[in-house]
This record gives C-alpha cells, sequence and structure tokens, in this order.
C-alpha cells in the first residue's frame, strides 16, 4: 500500500497549551461591583499563590476550531458501527440529551430541599421502580456511579449482610470469564477472589463450582456471575448455581453489563439473583462520552434492602387529597453509608427514564430480541466463507446478543494476531470488536453489534472481515502494518508505560 | 418496530432464515422455561418522542432550580456560569458517542482532550501527575485512600471534620471494604485543630486528609497541618476546590501527595449532584499507583506524535484483582468540559474568577455577619463560602426566604450537629452585589420574625411548663 500521508495525518497534533500567546482571552468576567481589597488583606499572603496557573491564552474562536479538530480525530458511535463487545454501543437518543438539559434537571442544586426538588426525586423513584421490575427485585439504589461502583457496593452489601449475621466470610467467586472489574472490585471490597471454571458450553464448570464452596462453605461470601456471559452464552445451571450459593449462604451478585440481552424476557431476580447493578450507558442508552459518565444502579431482594446505601428515595403516600411526595430517606441504620457525594449521577438517571418510557415495556423486550437476533444473524455471517474458517466461534451455540471468536487459526495459518485484524478494521471504517477478551479465548474477538444496528451495516461488516482475511493470503503486511488511513498510525504503547509523559511540559 | 431499531419484517425473516430458526423464541430457548419471565414486563407503553418530553418537562417544573431562585447553596457543588462553548463541543457526536479510547489510532480527539485536562489539573494543584478524571470528589478520597494504603503498607487514616460529610462517609464505607481504620480531627475556630491533628497522626498512619477551604468554607494552612503526615511518613491527600485554585497556594507548594476534589465547578453543571468528575493529581513517586485512565504521549510507527492510555498495566482490564483500582467508566466528557472551560477562562480570567469570589464572598460575609440575628460561625479566611449562625430555627428561616426566591444556603445541622443553628453561604460569580444585599435583607428579616415567633412559642411552652409543674 502507498504511503501518501492523508491531510489528516499531515497536519500534526498541537495541543491548546502550544496555541496559547500571553494577551489572549476568551471568557469575561463581570465587573466585582464590591471593594476591590488586595487579596493578602483578605487572605494571609503564606497561603495564597504567587503565580497563577499557566492555563492557555486563547481567543474563542480558536477554541471552537481546536476541539472541533480534536473531534474530527475521533470515530464515534454516530459515523459508524462499533460492535465492541461487553459495551452496549446502541444509539444514544437526542431526545435525552435534551431533556437533561432543562434547567429544572440541569440547574437544580444537589442539595435543594427535597419539597422542591419534588419532579427530580419522582424521576428517580421512576426509574428505580423500573428497574426493579426490569430485574425482577424489589428494592434499588440510584447511587453507584458505574457498573465497578456498583460492584463494589454489591460487595460491600455482601460484607454487612454477613457481618449482621455474626459472620465473616473471606472469599468471593468469580468465572474465569468475568469482567476485569470482578475481581479488582473483590480486592476493594477486601476479598479473596476464587477463579471457577467454564465449562465447554461456556458456562460456570459445575464440579469445579461445587469443590471451590465444599472447600469451605463458611468462607463463601459471593458468587459474581454475568448473564448471559462474557461469551454471550446463557448458563442453563444457573438455577443450581443459585441454590449452590445459597446453601452456603452466600450471595449471589449479577454483572449487568449483558442486561441488554435479556430485557422482558428473563429477569435476574428470578433466576435467584440477590443483588445486580445496571450499566445505564449500556442498556439503557445513556452516551459513552469517550469514557464516561455513566451509572450503575443497585437492585437488590429483601434480605439485603436494610444495608442499602442512604439516602434512599422513597415515595410516601398522600393524605387528605395531597398527592404522593418523595424523601430522602437518610435514616437507614443498617445501611453501609455512602459511596459517593449526593444522590448519584441524575442527568443519567434523566436520560435513562426518558429511554424507558420512550421504548416501555414491549419496546424494552424487543431491543432485547433484536440485540439478540442481530447478534445471531452476524454470527452466522462470520461462520461463512474465510472467516468460518480463520475466525471460529469459540462456543458453537446460539448466543444471545453477543458472541465470541477466536482468531487462533488466523495467527497460525496467516500470520495475522487478532490486534491486526482490528487495525485493519479501522481502514475500513468499523470499530473492532473487543479484542483479547475474555481471557480464556485464544485471539478472543467479541463482538456485540446492539439492536440499533441494521441488518446492512452487519453485512457490510462481515464482508469487510472476509475481505481482510481475502487479502491476508495475498499479502498478510497489509494487515500487520494497518492501519494506514486514520488520522495517526499504529502507536507505540509499550513507550507510554514505559516512560510515561502524561502531561505538557510548559 | 420501535423508533430505535431497523429491522423490519423483512428483515427480521431473512435473518432468522440464515440462522435456520423459526422465531426469536428459538434463540432464547437456551434459557431453561421457569427462568423465562412468560408475560410482559409490567411498565407502560412507549410514548412518542414530544409525550416523553412533555412529561419530562412537567417533572422537571416542579423542581426550584438555580434560573428559578437565586441559588447562595453551594456544599461541594456551584452554580457557575457554563460557557455555551462547552455545551457545544460537549454534544458532539465525536465525543459524546464514543467509548473509553481503547483504539488509540481513531480516538485521538479523546485523548489528547484527556492529556490536555492532565496538563490543567497538573498546573491547578501543583503536583506532576494527573489523571483524566474519576466519578466524582468524595469517592475519589475514597480512592486516594486505597492508595495510600498501598503505597504505605499501613491502615489507618487521620481525616480532619473540616473534610466534606460525604467525603468522610465515602471514606468510612470503602475503609469498611479495604479494612482501614478511619479517626476523625475536630475544628477548632472553623479550622482543623492543629494539636489534635498532630497527636493523632502516628507511625500507621497511612494517609491524613484534609480540605482547603474546609467545608465550613475557611483556608486551612496546609503546609502547617501536613507537618504532621510527613513527620510519620504517611501520605499528605488534600481536597480542595478548583475554583480556589487561581488564588489559593496549591497543594503541590504545600507538601500534598495527593491533591483531589470534586471536579464540577469546572464546566459542569448542578445536574442534582452528577455526573460530574472528580480529579486527582500526586507526585511522580505515585503514578504507577494511580486509580482512573491516563493519557500518555507517544509516536506512531511514523514517529508522527499522538496519544494512548498508558500506564495501563495498573488497569482492572490488565491487572484484574492486582489493579490499583476497579474503575472502568469514570468521567470523560465531564473532564472534556472542564478543559474548555479553563480554556475560555484563560491564565487572566482564571486568576480574575478567583479574585472575584474572594471579594464577593468577603463583602457577603460582611453583609450578613452585619445583619442582627446572624452571626459568623468563624474568623477564618474565606474564598467562596463562609458559614454563618442564626438566632433562630435554620430550617423555619430558610422557609421564610424560600418564599422569596432566594436560597439562602445549606443548613449544617444534619452533619455538623454542633452547629445546628448553622448556614453555610456560597458565592459564585453569578450571585450579584445586589443579590447579595438582597439576601442580607430577606435573612434579616426571616431571622427577626421567626425570632419573635420562637419567643412567643417559648413563652407558650413555658406557661404549659409552669401549669403542669
Amino acid at each position: 500500500m502507498a504511503l501518501t500521508e492523508t491531510p489528516m495525518q499531515a497536519e500534526r497534533a498541537q495541543t491548546i497549551f502550544e496555541k496559547s500567546k500571553p494577551g489572549r482571552r476568551a471568557g469575561a468576567l463581570p465587573p466585582a461591583e464590591v471593594p476591590e481589597k488586595p487579596l493578602a488583606e483578605l487572605i494571609p499572603e503564606k497561603l495564597l499563590r504567587t503565580e497563577p496557573p499557566r492555563l492557555p491564552e486563547i481567543a474563542e474562536p480558536e477554541i471552537v476550531r481546536h476541539y472541533n479538530r480534536l473531534s474530527r480525530r475521533n470515530f464515534d458511535l454516530d459515523s459508524g458501527f462499533y460492535p465492541l463487545g461487553s459495551c452496549t454501543m446502541k444509539h444514544n437518543p437526542r431526545l435525552n440529551e435534551r431533556v437533561a438539559a432543562l434547567p429544572g434537571n440541569a440547574r437544580l442544586h444537589p442539595a435543594q430541599d427535597p419539597r422542591r426538588a419534588q419532579g427530580a426525586l419522582e424521576l428517580m423513584w421512576l426509574l428505580q421502580a423500573s428497574l426493579s421490575e426490569i430485574c425482577g427485585l424489589p428494592h434499588v439504589s440510584l447511587q453507584p456511579s458505574a457498573g465497578s461502583h456498583g460492584e463494589l457496593a454489591g460487595l460491600l452489601l455482601t460484607r454487612a449482610y454477613h457481618a449482621d449475621r455474626g459472620e465473616e466470610r473471606t472469599k468471593v467467586l468469580a468465572p474465569d470469564t468475568s469482567h476485569g472489574t470482578n475481581p479488582a472490585s473483590v480486592t476493594m471490597a477486601g476479598y479473596e477472589v476464587v477463579k471457577v471454571a467454564t465449562n465447554e458450553r461456556g458456562g460456570v464448570e459445575m464440579d469445579d463450582l461445587r469443590a471451590k464452596i465444599d472447600e469451605n462453605p463458611d468462607a463463601v461470601a459471593c458468587l459474581m456471575l454475568t448473564n448471559p456471559n462474557t461469551l454471550g452464552v446463557f448458563d442453563e445451571n444457573i438455577a443450581e448455581i443459585a441454590s449452590l450459593i445459597h446453601a452456603a449462604c452466600g450471595t449471589l451478585y449479577y454483572d449487568g453489563a449483558n442486561l441488554n440481552a435479556v430485557m422482558g424476557r428473563s429477569r435476574p431476580g428470578d433466576m435467584g439473583f440477590d443483588i445486580v447493578h445496571v450499566n445505564l450507558h449500556k442498556s439503557f442508552s445513556q452516551p459513552h462520552g469517550g469514557g464516561g459518565p455513566g451509572a450503575g444502579p443497585i437492585a437488590v431482594s429483601d434480605r439485603i434492602e436494610p444495608y442499602l446505601p442512604r439516602p434512599q428515595v422513597v415515595r410516601r403516600e398522600g393524605s387528605n387529597g395531597h398527592g404522593p411526595s418523595f424523601v430522602l430517606d437518610h435514616e437507614r441504620p443498617k445501611s453501609i453509608g455512602r459511596l459517593r457525594g449526593f444522590q448519584g449521577n441524575f442527568g443519567v438517571f434523566v436520560r435513562s427514564v426518558a429511554y424507558i418510557l420512550s421504548l416501555g415495556g414491549d419496546g424494552l423486550s424487543e431491543a432485547s430480541d433484536t440485540a439478540v437476533l442481530n447478534a445471531n444473524y452476524l454470527k452466522v455471517r462470520l461462520a461463512e466463507g474465510r472467516a468460518g474458517e480463520r475466525l471460529p466461534i469459540a462456543f458453537d451455540r446460539h448466543c444471545m446478543h453477543e458472541f465470541v471468536l477466536s482468531g487462533k487459526p488466523m495467527k497460525r495459518e496467516l500470520g495475522l494476531a487478532t490486534l491486526d485484524l482490528a487495525k485493519r478494521l479501522l481502514d475500513f471504517g468499523f470499530h473492532p470488536p473487543t479484542v483479547y477478551f475474555p481471557l480464556l479465548v485464544d485471539e478472543a474477538l467479541m463482538v456485540e453489534p446492539t439492536e440499533t444496528e441494521t441488518k446492512e451495516s452487519l453485512d457490510a461488516f462481515a464482508e469487510a472481515v472476509e475481505r481482510i482475511l481475502a487479502e491476508a493470503e495475498e499479502d498478510p503486511d497489509l494487515a500487520k502494518n494497518a492501519p494506514y488511513t486514520t488520522p495517526v498510525r499504529r502507536l507505540d504503547e509499550v513507550r507510554a508505560t514505559r516512560n510515561p509523559v502524561v502531561r505538557q511540559q510548559l | 418496530m420501535t423508533r430505535y431499531t431497523s429491522a423490519t419484517q423483512d428483515d427480521r425473516q431473512e435473518m432468522l432464515d440464515a440462522i435456520g430458526v423459526g422465531s426469536v423464541d428459538d434463540l432464547f430457548a437456551q434459557i431453561p422455561e421457569p427462568l423465562r419471565l412468560g408475560r410482559p414486563l409490567a411498565l407502560p407503553n412507549g410514548l412518542g418522542e414530544a409525550e416523553v418530553h412533555g412529561r419530562l418537562a412537567a417533572l422537571a417544573e416542579r423542581n426550584a432550580d438555580a434560573e428559578a431562585e437565586v441559588c447562595f447553596v453551594g456544599a461541594g457543588m456551584y452554580d457557575h456560569y457554563v460557557p455555551a462553548i462547552v455545551d457545544a463541543i460537549t454534544q458532539r457526536s465525536e465525543f459524546l458517542t464514543p467509548y473509553t479510547p481503547y483504539q488509540p489510532e481513531i480516538s485521538q480527539g479523546g485523548l489528547q482532550a484527556m492529556f490536555e485536562f492532565q496538563t490543567a489539573m497538573s498546573e491547578l494543584t501543583g503536583l506532576p501527575v494527573s489523571n483524566a478524571g474519576l466519578y466524582e470528589g468524595p469517592s475519589s478520597v475514597a480512592s486516594a485512600g486505597y492508595l495510600a494504603m498501598g503505597a504505605t503498607k499501613r491502615n489507618r487514616f487521620v481525616i480532619s471534620r473540616g473534610v466534606h460529610p460525604h467525603s468522610r462517609e465515602t471514606l468510612a464505607t470503602y475503609s469498611v471494604g479495604y479494612g482501614a481504620e478511619v479517626v476523625e480531627v475536630g475544628l477548632e475556630g472553623g479550622v482543623t485543630d492543629a494539636a489534635a491533628l498532630a497527636e493523632a497522626v502516628d507511625g500507621e498512619t497511612a494517609a491524613v486528609f484534609l480540605q482547603s477551604p474546609n467545608f465550613l468554607g475557611a483556608v486551612e494552612d496546609v503546609e502547617a497541618l501536613g507537618a504532621a503526615a510527613k513527620e510519620h511518613g504517611a501520605l499528605l491527600v488534600v481536597a480542595c476546590d478548583p475554583m480556589t485554585l487561581g488564588i489559593l497556594k496549591p497543594p503541590g507548594e504545600c507538601g500534598a501527595d495527593i491533591a483531589l476534589g470534586e471536579g464540577q465547578p469546572l464546566g459542569n453543571r448542578l445536574d442534582f449532584g452528577g455526573p460530574s468528575f472528580g480529579f486527582f493529581c500526586a507526585t511522580e513517586e505515585q503514578i504507577r499507583r494511580m486509580p482512573g485512565r491516563i493519557a500518555g504521549e507517544t509516536e506512531d510507527v511514523d514517529g508522527r506524535r499522538g496519544f494512548v492510555l498508558a500506564l495501563q498495566t495498573r488497569e482492572q482490564h490488565i491487572r484484574r484483582e492486582k489493579a490499583t483500582n476497579n474503575i472502568c467508566t469514570a468521567q470523560a466528557l465531564n473532564a472534556l468540559g472542564a478543559m474548555v472551560h479553563l480554556a475560555w477562562l484563560g491564565r487572566q480570567g482564571f486568576r480574575e474568577l478567583g479574585e472575584l469570589l474572594v471579594r464577593r464572598t468577603a463583602y457577603a460575609r460582611e453583609r450578613l455577619g452585619a445583619v442582627d440575628g446572624v452571626r459568623l460561625l468563624h474568623e477564618a479566611p474565606v474564598a467562596r463560602e463562609f458559614a454563618v449562625r442564626l438566632d433562630a430555627p435554620v430550617g423555619k428561616v430558610l422557609d421564610r426566604v424560600a418564599e422569596r426566591g432566594i436560597a439562602a444556603g445549606y443548613p449544617l445541622g444534619r452533619e455538623y450537629p454542633e452547629y445546628e443553628d448553622g448556614v453555610l453561604v456560597a458565592i459564585t460569580e453569578r450571585r450579584t452585589k445586589a443579590q447579595i444585599d438582597e439576601l442580607a435583607e430577606v435573612l434579616g428579616a426571616a431571622v427577626a420574625a421567626e425570632r419573635v415567633e420562637f419567643v412567643a412559642q417559648s413563652e407558650t411552652n413555658s406557661t404549659v411548663g409552669e401549669g403542669a409543674g
């Protein structure tokens, strides 16, 4: 491939600090209107800063240009197919942005007296009730800020639950296919992770689970599970798994990252889970923002409820002809306490409620149905031709909302690593699937198309994979040196870890 | 077909045929029958876009927001003006809709914005290393605790009562998990009791937590207080309000090992508490223990400058149970908003804003302190928030003031029972002199009215009491 620089490549990255020139500025402040005393008269000099921070000096037009230019160096969901497994890159409705920005939401102070924030509390209550129905569990706390924060909450709830029963348990079981956040949360919560093996159908290896429990049932605090799991398959043994864990008096935790597969079809609570986190930025359409914000509410069973974080939004029935009112309940004596400031990521709640109201119960089920249909269709398309040979499915059965391919034959036969395929996909205008996860699968590619993609997009993606494999048979270097068309080409990530440069020297 | 899916009946049929099943139900056959819901979700039917907007607008109408009333409430989140370009830039699809930048070649915009943000936060705090943001303020404090335990192999925290109550409570919540003891040190004259702090810190202490300005608005002498931490080899963690860092001595120059805080005042709306972001800066020594994403500069194969997620070996998706933190989704978009706001303010504007806050706050404090029935809670220097005590029941006074369209401040009673009569009053550049004057007048009238009521009630009560005796 001829290496002519694209115009964007020719334009070298320049930071906003490098565009700064003394004396330029954008924002103007209002006049003080009050006596302009020297600062040192108001605050002792030793507590004052001598030099202002070296922020950029730049006028508004150039700030706008700078960030517009930067934005063009991003690929995003609105530009194309983004089948990033486990991330549920579904369409982000703009209606949700509009309602979140209404002044009654956007400019509402979090410490506003609840009597004057009834709309916000009712919205939170509505979301709690909706998530409770979707998860099949009676109580919901909206406080956790993201999935991993929900996991930590769930583990702290587990600890509080056992402590209340006079027990201190030490181990948390998790399958070897679990998301990395699971074991990381376990350690943060002061527990030890015990890995459970995966069986030939992609589910929990029951004998291994039994063995790990039997080793010391009194030490088992919790089992964390994703169902459907990260291989995209539903664990048919879930009822038995639940009864084993419950027999050992442990809690069963549901990582809701994959909830988009089963909304309206099956509910974690009915599967026997005690605690569920829901990623509002996955199943409920909150935009991912290039790495947040999200929110990770948790739904729990009755036995876990006393320990929920405080404050909790509670609905009080009205009397004397008055409608119901909503309060923030801080008096929760067994609560694990706060996990963050104020009430949670309310702006995310607004978007999620807008999404739930837009789709309704039927629409949510249809979203999951279509997500599963799209995933199975794409899986079948990728089982054809070269992809079928070089990228076999890791567990050959119907999948749920995502599936995992193995690039092992591709690597062996064409010398192409999964990473090379991913990088070549960039040249075809696609975001690659999640790569090298789950760890259990060699050269893994985890594909999650979501319900908002058209059949045409799925076909085009399958065709691109086919073309890449075809061209690799002729010239594997083409993929190995990819990408060619992106704003920058393959980057040296090792250097960024060995000799990290994490800020600009000014 | 909902409006966010495209699959037509024909599409569905073609896809089912290709898969080789008769219906979507067949794909769900892997879920054991007893675990299938078997009924529709008990949620209302979907609504059209205009109807959803109408319903949510009606709910939003029932909130008294900072546009509907004059907001002097702070307590960690502030009603600053968010420049229009922040909305324009953060609402661009290219920033709004991507995932975390795992594929750096097509994520240079987001990664470079993170790098710029890190540079700005490093400048503000005077510490060389910044991450790309955490969830928000209080949980960042708890993350600092986890870092300190790893760095010192100790498990005892000493925290000032001047640190935000939500931060103290969050630290306590997390500490139950990772097994740390939290010792609180009280306040004296509005600031951390230096003698008590020095006494509380010992050789087992992993970290000392301070906040400046503290929750009561007082600027702490971080350098002097931090000496106790240095002496015993504990990390000094300083929570700060970014809007004051244009004028206050940065934590990095006061001996802080970690400077962190709630980022909302920078480019983020109030949003009833979130989403915002937490910032987290540290010394070079802590770089491999940092929580959260960090962007780093590097080069591509042709030598072009580029940016990637650096030091990923700290993170959960690589290190799993050995990760330095469990965080995955953070607050990239909120951090971008902060960076745009900081660029908009610029070097001069940022300092001027700090000066404006200090001067207007000084004026407001003097003005309110002179009101009959209102006293200053402390005399320590303040930057943008201060505390007063009222000679009448706080809740009732605040209600009266609210009737005049003013949210006068944050009542301290729940979190500081010792200041049950206390109110925290916050100033932003949006709070004009006229509004401050009006607050003084309305507050004075409210206190006077409630004092009369209070006296009348006590007299009634004592009469009743005497009668009963």
